[in-house]
């Protein structure tokens, strides 16, 4: 801006940010504390804006959903341990899997990963908060809200029933005249605009958000994978909405979109569905491969090899997933050389994943691995990413998928991939970060066995799926005979899931002690390299006493590793307490160029959300002027939210100057 | 009422040796895993797939076992450091990504060559197809509409389909309520079957025998029970079927108590030609008596489990379209035997 | 590097311009809405290229009234814009004046569009055309008036001297938004009005 230089004088508007340190317990650290606190009590909690807080929140709700997940799986491996079982009806079978599904890919594997990211970015990246902390919690509630709106139907017996991906005519109103499908779709919409804020954060904060130095070439990994993740979420979530959205339109208002009698077209479902679907798989995978890419080099003792490689396959991998959704539907009988070009793009997409794979074993390789529980969950990891990623190839391959499709192949190739690929990076990222999360140190003894039994029962309750597939046995059907041949591997599948979920188990008891009883965390316990642990476990609300000047991908490791000629300097950087406020920096370089005021704890995202969520049962319930009296609200609370503030400098300051002198 | 597990304990269509019917030389082995296409395709529709899984299957596992030893060795072998607090150089290691990258491109680019040859041989028939039938899918069983020049040979059956073995058979696909995918996995891979579209699947059997098929998109609560059989014969045997199934009902004069009660309770969904039932909502039974299964493959067609389909249908398979009928014992026994009349 | 960056530079404070977060976040905002609208318009071509049906059902649209109103929709865009100007130069009389007539011109393509819609023989139910008309349509009246509401916030705030020379974010910030929906009208325009002469 040109005008900045002429209005030097004025303080509130321009000004040099002091430079200094602000060890715990000075006078400046305390002011700090002051400025970030936010109230006790229920106000606090509900007003809150702080990114630990919501970060822990996305942890705690997704692991619930997770748990929940989890019974659902359980009931189904009961009805299919033997043949001809009748512990569930058929269409109780259809809402289990369906809301597991729904559960698993919607409610969890995101979420978690928000969870993280939330948390951690501000704390790896050398920021107080996210870029738009108010508009995180907005997003955590609405999250909260849809998820619990996903659910409330389920106790009637009217829970979605369709499957996760919910094809036309199915679920039309035709072939399903219950609000099933409505929660199901009104839910998305809703999920869909948590998502979005959500990802729209991410973006803008990585690129504002970041200590001076940390330019975009020294960002973890897990910074680069949230943010693919991220991108891809804003391209594509819209896709999967506005199908849901239609689908309720033509189930409510009577439009003809997939009315086949019409006109419509079932195909577009599939379509709009899997051009979102592909995306979103990446999304719940790339950030938990971040979580492997910084933190299993802790325990190797090194850092990653070929960062640059990791990262730019990272994106590689989000930019062909936006070009593979057809091999979703080969069998839909689209021409063969259409099918011969997504098949020839789903095998090449396995390429960057190469990539990961190799920097993974080649850190391993020329480091000096630690055997801790973290590194097993994270080397366990590995082996569960090579089978999910290699099963992926006989996926892609299309007359092979044009058996494979459909089957217990497939639910066996997506397992080791969510669960692979997302459940163990999250329970490794959980031993991992625990200390930082709370100060003190998970059980080592339990977190072994926790691994070796996850481990265990995982590879004996899913494999046996890809030799159940093989053996012909379709998914989503509620019970089989005994003479298909599958009672044995399905059998051991049941086994194989409970002892799986004995391992979690043990885990979660693992929490419970360690959180009462762990040995208590210094700073930086694994003495690892990334800027969350230059500062206490756990961390203080603002984050950074003083925002650090980064000189190095490895802020903690520079007196051990020659990385260029700077230090980075974690002591003394900007105090920068004239109310809450943080340095935004450029995108690239990460140069500082704007002094930015963070807003105060507020009401108005709980009740934005809550109100757009209330507006939701309004539409599902057809209470028409319930629906709009939600939608004044929404705004009424949006304008308090956009409102300028004088606080945040949004607005001209009281002080009036000469327009002469102003304007020059 | 019982509970419904009683309804299950009688016969669910199992024992295939007492399935004597036609001759099934080539599954005697598949009695294990009547769907297991992985070992047993036969015919040029799912051969070049099956070996094409095989090829796979074996380089996945050899690259799998490479992986997994590289990984362990690299966690096992003696890690050298003079100095414990040292740390690697940041830029070594590349020529791992360089190299492994390199030769898994290599091998995925020689897997993606032979993908598309394969795909072009399963794609399409190489002769003309001899026999072309229309195969719709219904909630919870299949139509199969035999094509013929000749409208008098043209006819109608359900949920078993016959072919002449050798020769390429065209299906066309389609639904007449949700989608389902025809999936005969041992002769070819699946195809969906969309409302308002016409797919096309072809199938050709090399070996006489009877293989079976199963709806693979989920399709509604009775999604597992919707099966098929595919019953490939020898030309002339096939014709000899053929003839039979494109005649009308034997029974079509012949008014009894059992044709009555058809034509009150039964008639509105079915159909059997000759008489004046002319349902279209559920299976043709013109020729009942000559399928191996009833129920869309849930039972064996015997006289017993005919009764108990009819009068118990929605505790076999909750949910599905026919219900279960209430009749005393007298009509049970009029209205079976003149089912048996169905030839 | 920290030694080479210059850390004791004058820096500007909260938001301003480009460098505020908001400039940011509305930018990727637009970017989830034009996907959004593009799907929107990959459903109608998908759905328009496999229809067997009379399309449009109405015969060829009649271009004068939806012609007129695409030229309202920019010139509103050419006022908030204009605006945006006289802030920087601290004229904020005309500021006010830009914007209200930005607002009153939106108000006019609104009445105008109901009014296109009224002349509809058909309504959203009526034919799958239907649906994918009033939808698309009725998406982007969504986005005009949510625009619009905006607009007024900005207006009611300039007039209250929120904003001066140094102090207009939310201008631009808002501007953008008006005029990514003014930019996306002319895709639906086209798709509607202007491609049924084509084939």
């Amino acid at each position: 801006m040109t005008d900045a230089a002429q209005d030097t004088f004025d303080p509130s508007l321009i000004r040099v940010p002091e430079i200094g340190s602000a060890p715990i317990g000075s006078a400046a650290e305390i002011c700090l504390t002051e400025l970030w606190e936010s109230a006790p009590g229920w106000r606090g909690w509900l007003s809150t804006v702080d990114h630990k807080t919501i970060g822990m929140r996305y942890l705690v709700t997704a692991f619930i959903f997770l748990l929940m997940g989890g019974v659902e799986a359980l009931i189904m491996r009961l009805q299919l341990a033997r043949p001809d079982q009748t512990l569930l009806t058929p269409e109780q079978y259809s809402q289990l899997f369906t809301m597991h599904g729904i559960t698993m890919i919607f409610l969890y594997s995101l979420p978690i990963l928000s969870g993280f990211s939330n948390y951690l970015w501000p704390l790896m990246l050398g920021s107080r908060d996210m870029a738009f902390p108010r508009l995180n919690a907005l997003s955590y509630w609405i999250f909260l809200f849809a998820g619990i709106f996903l659910y409330a139907s389920f106790p009637l017996g009217e829970a979605p029933n369709a499957g996760w991906f919910n094809y036309v005519p199915f679920a039309g109103l035709e072939y399903n005249t219950g609000p099933n499908i409505d929660v199901y779709a009104l839910g998305m919409v809703l999920l869909g605009i948590s998502t979005t804020v959500g990802a729209i954060n991410f973006i803008v904060t990585l690129f504002r958000m970041r200590a001076p130095g940390m330019s975009i070439g020294r960002v973890p990994i897990l910074v680069w994978g949230t943010l693919t993740a991220a991108v891809a979420n804003v391209f594509a979530v819209p896709s999967v909405s506005l199908a849901f959205f239609l689908l309720w339109l033509d189930r409510q208002m009577g439009t003809h979109f997939f009315d086949v009698l019409n006109g419509g077209k079932p195909l577009l479902w599939q379509h709009l569905f899997w051009m979102f679907g592909h995306p979103w798989v990446y999304a719940i995978v790339l950030p938990a491969m971040g979580i492997v890419s910084d933190a299993l080099p802790t325990f190797c003792r090194r850092p990653l090899v070929g960062y640059s490689a990791v990262a730019l396959s990272t994106m590689a991998t989000m930019l062909l997933g936006f070009g593979v959704w057809i091999h979703h539907m080969f069998a839909t009988g689209l021409p063969a050389l259409a099918m011969s070009f997504f098949g020839a793009t789903s095998l090449v997409i396995s390429i960057p994943s190469g990539v990961a794979v190799f920097a993974w074993i080649a850190t391993i390789w020329l480091g000096r691995p630690v055997f801790n529980t973290p590194f097993l969950f994270f080397a366990g990891f590995v082996i569960l990413f090579v089978i999910g990623g290699l099963s992926g190839v006989m996926t892609a391959a299309v007359p092979l998928d044009l058996q494979l499709n459909e089957t217990y192949f497939i639910v066996a190739h997506l397992h080791y991939v969510l669960l692979g690929i997302n459940v163990f990076p999250v329970v490794g990222g959980i031993y991992y970060w625990f200390p930082k999360f709370f100060g003190r140190m998970m059980n080592e003894t339990l977190g072994k066995w926790s691994f070796w039994v996850m481990f265990i029962g995982f590879n004996l309750g899913f494999f046996p799926m890809h030799v159940a597939g093989l053996l012909g046995m379709p998914r989503r059907i509620y019970t089989y005979a005994p003479h298909m041949g599958w009672s044995t591997v399905n059998m051991v599948t049941s086994v194989g899931s409970f002892v799986f979920a004995a391992g979690i188990l043990i885990f979660m008891v693992n929490m419970l002690v360690s959180l009462k009883r762990g040995v208590p965390a210094t700073s930086n316990p694994w003495d690892a390299p990334t800027l969350e642990w230059a500062m206490p476990s756990p961390p203080p609300v603002y984050n950074f006493a003083v925002i650090p000047f980064i000189a190095s991908r490895h802020p903690l490791w520079e007196d051990r590793l020659d990385e260029g000629a700077g230090r980075s300097s974690l002591d003394q950087g900007y105090l920068l307490m004239d109310g809450r406020e943080m340095i935004g920096t450029t995108p690239l370089d990460a140069i500082p160029d704007v002094i930015l005021k963070m807003p105060e704890d507020s009401y108005t995202p709980f009740f934005l959300g809550l109100f757009s969520a209330l507006g939701f049962v309004g539409l599902l319930l057809h209470w028409q002027d319930f629906t709009v009296l939600m939608v004044l609200a929404c705004s009424l609370s949006l304008m308090v939210w956009m409102w300028p503030r004088k606080a945040l400098v949004q607005r001209v300051p009281d002080i009036k100057y000469d327009k002469g002198v102003a304007h020059g | 009422m019982n509970s419904s597990k009683s309804g299950f304990s009688y016969g669910i269509a199992g024992n295939y040796a007492a399935l004597a019917a036609v001759p099934v030389p080539a599954m005697a082995e598949n009695e294990v895993a009547p769907l297991n296409y992985f070992l047993h395709s036969y015919g040029p529709a799912s051969m070049p797939t099956m070996h094409l899984g095989w090829v796979f299957v074996a380089i996945l596992v050899v690259i799998f076992i490479i992986i997994s030893l590289l990984l362990i060795w690299a966690v096992l072998h003696k890690h050298f450091a003079e100095d414990p607090r040292s740390m690697g150089r940041e830029d070594q290691g590349m020529l791992w990504i360089y190299i492994g990258t390199g030769i898994s491109t290599c091998i995925l680019f020689a897997m993606a060559i032979y993908m598309l040859v394969t795909l072009n041989k399963v794609a399409k028939p190489t002769r003309a197809p001899a026999l072309t039938m229309t195969v719709t899918g219904y909630d919870w069983w299949w139509k199969v509409e035999y094509e013929d020049n000749d409208p008098s040979r043209r006819f109608v059956t359900a949920n078993e389909i016959h072919i002449p073995v050798g020769q390429p058979v065209l299906v066309k696909l389609k639904s007449a309520d949700v989608i389902h995918a025809f999936w005969v996995p041992m002769l070819a891979g699946k195809t969906q079957m969309i409302p308002g579209l016409t797919n096309q699947q072809w199938i050709e059997a090399d070996v006489e025998g009877v293989y079976l098929g199963q709806c693979t998109q989920y399709c509604g609560v009775q999604h597992a029970h919707m099966g098929l059989e595919v019953v490939a014969q020898k030309e002339d045997e096939f014709r000899i079927w053929q003839d039979a199934q494109s005649k009308a009902a034997a029974t079509a004069t012949d008014v009894n108590t059992g044709q009555k009660i058809f034509l009150d309770q039964c008639a509105g969904c079915h159909a059997i030609r000759g008489t004046e039932a002319v349902g279209a909502h559920a299976p043709d039974l013109t020729h009942l008596k000559s399928r191996r299964l009833i129920a869309g493959g849930l039972l064996t067609n015997t006289p017993d489990h005919l009764v108990q389909w009819i009068t118990h249908a929605q505790e076999l398979k909750p949910g599905a379209r026919m219900p279960s009928m209430v009749l005393t014992a007298a009509e049970i026994s009029a209205l079976s035997a003149f089912l048996s009349t169905l030839n | 590097m920290a030694e080479t960056m210059q850390l004791n530079q004058p820096l500007p404070v909260g938001s301003e311009g480009r460098r505020s977060g908001g400039w940011w976040g509305v930018l990727v905002l637009i970017a989830t809405e034009v996907s959004l609208f593009a799907y929107l318009l990959f459903t109608y071509f998908y759905l328009a290229s496999q229809t067997e049906q009379h399309w449009p059902p109405e015969g060829l649209p009649i271009l004068f009234m939806p012609g007129v109103n695409t030229l309202i929709l920019l010139t509103s865009s050419v006022c908030v814009w204009a605006c945006e100007r006289c802030i920087q130069r601290s004229l904020m009389g005309w500021s006010i004046t830009w914007m209200a007539l930005a607002h009153i011109l939106g108000i006019c393509f609104v009445a105008i569009q109901l009014s296109e819609w009224s002349k509809k023989t058909y309504d959203m139910t009526s034919n799958l055309y239907g649906s994918l008309y009033f939808t698309i349509t009725g998406f982007h009246m969504l986005h005009v008036i949510v625009g619009l509401v905006i607009l007024m916030a900005l207006l009611l705030w300039i007039a209250l001297g929120y904003f001066d020379h140094r102090r207009y974010a939310a201008v631009t910030i808002g501007g953008l938004y008006w005029h990514f929906v003014d930019v996306v009208w002319l895709f639906v325009f086209t798709t509607f009005y202007l491609l049924p002469y084509l084939y």
